[in-house]
């Protein structure tokens, strides 16, 4: 079973009247995708592009006006399932501040579990265990307003975290951090995927973090525009232009490059891959 | 602006620290009235020994009392001032139309002495009992409310919510008039009328943000399967322990002594 099937999925902020008068204003209009279990999925596009419309859809914060989202084969639309597939999908906001429910760390790490009903001794465990997987826990009396963004940021992952999802997802988490804060989240997400087995969904325009993920959707006027791996994506720098979305700086680079006429193959994706590739150039 | 410590609440290893919040809020309640059942200067003198252990108990920096005693100097000199001249009975000393006697000099060392244990006892729980507590004491407290169909629980939740934002909107309180200063706003000058009028362009901003803030929580919230109190559990519970059983029988002990002063002496 997959993670989340979305299908046909149609979204508008408009009510039954104005749809009656045929105003098309759809911000989703027509997705169909599928999160694989276990997997590092980035949705990118620019701002007004639909994607953070899209991620609130897969904890059935929003409901889809047409078409279905199925979280492990559970219909959002279905009301009765609507906590337990809060359980399993958890967001994270964008910004740190307004998501921090207590003044102490680990009493808002322990908020969803509270909500959950699960026993005390339990939420201690699990508070415990989600701080130390984001690298808080010495932060846990501390109070949320004297923790810089990176760390609150960290904080409500952990806060999702100890209500134990299959999946996070991410709506632009570091919009609004400074680079060392951006750093320690993304460290803290992939270590999540790669040592808890979490599927991570990261909404973002930030090119750079989408480059180390295992999948990449484009999204475009609520449509989605590319999908697939990185290399696959970021190679088609013409058509990502002309959406107004950027690509990394050494694809950028590479890509000026091979149209002045150096002999590149393959666009880099990293700084790494970028020297590999100019040394092979040069050499 | 940063650093503000809400609600006062001082962190030390004091005694007072670890005794269950409800029992502190209830043994608050029961001094109060304590301190107005003491009619004669054995009672008073036994009140004012126990806000002296409470205060010796606490931990805390007596300074941090004195400056809570600051803010109430006026009010404790005009009550003293105006009780010594309402005295009844052979007037000590006589000029126009003030007269002292002996009865309102008790009077005016009553009053003073009791406002005194009042404020410092009170000071004694802000310090010691951190908000977080303090609002799961009460919601503990006042759960019996809700068969009046009080939601005790929502009204918890807001309150904790509300000193949970009391930095974050002074931070932002901060930053906006910084940023109407920079556009030329005159916050300093000018009287009364003229500064209220001038904090109108930081209220409005801050109104909006706080709503924007208000809208996002709420989404984070139910992101966490946030439902109402129903079926909730909690990280941290309150327990009744040995200490505050011993708390317990001091203040029964207190309340005995101050009953058989006020009777036989």
């Amino acid at each position: 079973m997959n993670q989340i099937d979305v299908k046909d999925l149609v979204f508008t902020y408009m009510s039954d009247e104005e749809i009656k008068q045929n105003i098309c204003d759809n911000v989703i209009n027509g997705v169909t995708l599928t999160v694989k279990k276990g997997e590092f999925l980035s949705i990118i596009g620019h701002n007004g592009s639909g994607k953070s419309t899209l991620s609130k859809h897969f904890n059935a914060i929003l409901l889809p006006t047409g078409g279905k989202v199925y979280v492990e084969g559970m219909d959002t639309l279905n009301e009765e399932k609507c906590y337990d597939i809060r359980r399993k999908v958890g967001l994270v906001l964008q910004n740190p501040d307004n998501q921090l429910v207590a003044s102490i760390v680990e009493e808002d790490v322990a908020f969803g579990p509270e909500n959950l009903g699960v026993e005390p001794k339990e939420i201690r465990r699990r508070v415990d265990e989600a701080l130390k997987a984001v690298g808080m826990y010495e932060y846990r009396t501390f109070a949320p307003h004297k923790l810089s963004g990176g760390q609150k940021q960290r904080v409500a992952i952990a806060g999702i975290l100890a209500m134990k999802p299959d999946c996070i997802v991410l709506d632009e988490p570091t919009a609004m951090l400074d680079p060392k804060g951006r750093e320690e989240v993304l460290t803290a997400i992939h270590t999540l995927n790669k040592d808890h087995g979490i599927t991570i969904v990261l909404i973002t325009h930030n090119m750079d973090e989408a480059v180390t993920s295992d999948r990449v959707i484009v999204m475009d006027s609520g449509k989605i525009l590319i999908e697939g791996t990185p290399q696959e994506v970021f190679s088609q720098v013409e058509l990502l232009k002309k959406h107004r979305l950027d690509v990394p700086q050494s694809t950028e680079l590479c890509y000026k490059l091979r149209a002045y006429g150096v002999n590149i193959s393959n666009l880099p994706l990293n700084i790494d891959d970028c020297v590999k590739t100019l040394k092979e150039v040069l050499l | 602006m940063r650093d503000v410590t809400l609600g006062q609440y001082f962190p030390s290893n004091g005694v007072l620290h670890k005794l269950d919040a409800r029992v502190k809020i209830l043994f608050l309640i029961a001094f109060i009235v304590l301190i107005f059942c003491s009619f004669n200067f054995y009672a008073l003198g036994l009140v004012t020994a126990f806000a002296a252990a409470a205060v010796i108990l606490s931990k805390v920096p007596v300074k941090m009392f004195l400056k809570s005693l600051k803010t109430i100097i006026l009010i404790v000199a005009i009550t003293s001032i105006l009780n010594l001249f309402y005295g009844t009975g052979e007037p000590l000393w006589q000029w126009w139309i003030f007269t002292i006697t002996l009865d309102g000099i008790f009077n005016a060392i009553f009053v003073t002495v009791r406002i005194i244990c009042l404020v410092v006892v009170s000071s004694a729980l802000t310090f010691t009992t951190s908000p977080t507590d303090m609002t799961d004491a009460l919601e503990s407290l006042l759960k019996p409310l809700s068969v009046f169909h009080i939601s005790v629980h929502e009204i918890a939740m807001m309150m904790s919510i509300a000193l949970r934002f009391v930095p974050t909107l002074l931070e932002e309180t901060d930053k906006i008039m910084s940023a109407q200063k920079a556009r030329g706003a005159d916050m300093e000058s000018g009287n009364l009328l003229k500064r209220i009028k001038a904090l109108i362009p930081v209220l409005v901003p801050l109104f909006v943000s706080s709503f924007r803030r208000a809208y996002d929580l709420a989404m984070a919230m139910e992101c966490r399967c946030y439902r109402g109190g129903k079926g909730r559990t909690r990280l941290k519970q309150m327990h009744f322990t040995k200490k505050d059983a011993v708390a317990t029988a001091v203040m029964l002990l207190l309340t005995a002594g101050v009953v058989l002063c006020d009777i036989f002496l």
